[in-house]
């Protein structure tokens, strides 16, 4: 009982932020902003649903597989992003008008 | 690192005695095991350990509560019809060097929703951080020094 209840909380957390990531990458201005609020909220629903997969069946099997598979996307999800977001930078790619910078860049 | 194998083969035993492998259980003999670990004598390797077990939980805990609070931000963010943020692009002074822990503090600031490392200096003395919600940069380069900084060092040294 215990576990269907936060396998249900799980669920729509997980896809709560699933959906604003989705709805990120359609709504902000520039890469950068774009990087910021679907990469990371993408990476939350994803664990979010996986965890949910392992209280839902509590197996070790799935249990293990669950958390090894959050282990790797936490491990390349912010190795990709940084990689993406240096690539833009680096190249210079024009940022929304309203972003402040230090001046020493 | 050779304690930390030891306590997996303590849980691993344990689980193996009771007869149950769920992870609740070998959990369960992980703990007992740091338990027993900790009142056996091992004296050179053992400081070390049990210092950082502790620290690294509670770094853990400390990202997955930036994690959550800085995703409903964006969350609040993205479904808003106006522009709220108040994106920046700017530099942060690192104080650690260890390119390990580089890489973990990167990792852990990128993986904060809102928060982007763009570049790491050739010198590795500091970031480039695309930022969204931050409206005082100084106080932002503090929260990362006395916050994220701060754990990751306590944690990996």
């Amino acid at each position: 009982m215990l576990s269907e209840i936060l396998t249900i909380v799980l669920l729509i957390a997980g896809s709560f932020f699933g959906f604003t990531a989705a709805l990120g990458l359609i709504r902000m201005p520039d890469i950068y902003t774009r990087m910021s609020t679907s990469g990371k909220a993408a990476t939350l629903c994803c664990g979010l649903l996986l965890a949910a997969v392992a209280f839902l069946f509590e197996d070790i099997q799935i249990t293990a597989k669950a958390v090894i598979a959050i282990l790797f996307l936490l491990i390349t999800v912010p190795v990709g992003a940084h990689v993406i977001g240096r690539a833009a930078y680096r190249e210079q790619v024009k940022s929304w008008e309203g972003t402040k910078t230090d001046g020493e860049e | 690192m050779n304690l930390f194998l030891l306590n997996t083969l303590l849980a691993i035993a344990w689980s193996a005695l009771t007869g149950s492998a769920s992870l609740m259980n070998f959990l369960v003999g992980f703990i007992i095991g740091y338990a027993a670990l900790q009142v056996s004598n091992f004296q050179s390797a053992r400081e070390k350990y049990f210092r950082r077990v502790p620290k690294t939980i509670s770094l853990s805990v400390f990202f997955l509560r930036e994690l959550v609070l800085s995703s409903l931000r964006v969350a609040q963010e993205v479904l808003s019809p106006k522009m709220l943020s108040t994106p920046r692009i700017m530099r942060v002074p690192l104080e650690i060097r260890d390119p390990n822990q580089i890489l973990v503090l990167t990792s852990l600031i990128s993986l904060t929703p809102g928060t982007l490392v763009l570049d790491v200096t050739p010198e590795n003395d500091a970031m480039i951080v695309h930022t969204m919600f931050v409206e005082d940069p100084e106080a932002f380069r503090r929260e990362i020094r006395e916050g994220f900084e701060y754990r990751v060092r306590e944690a990996m040294s």
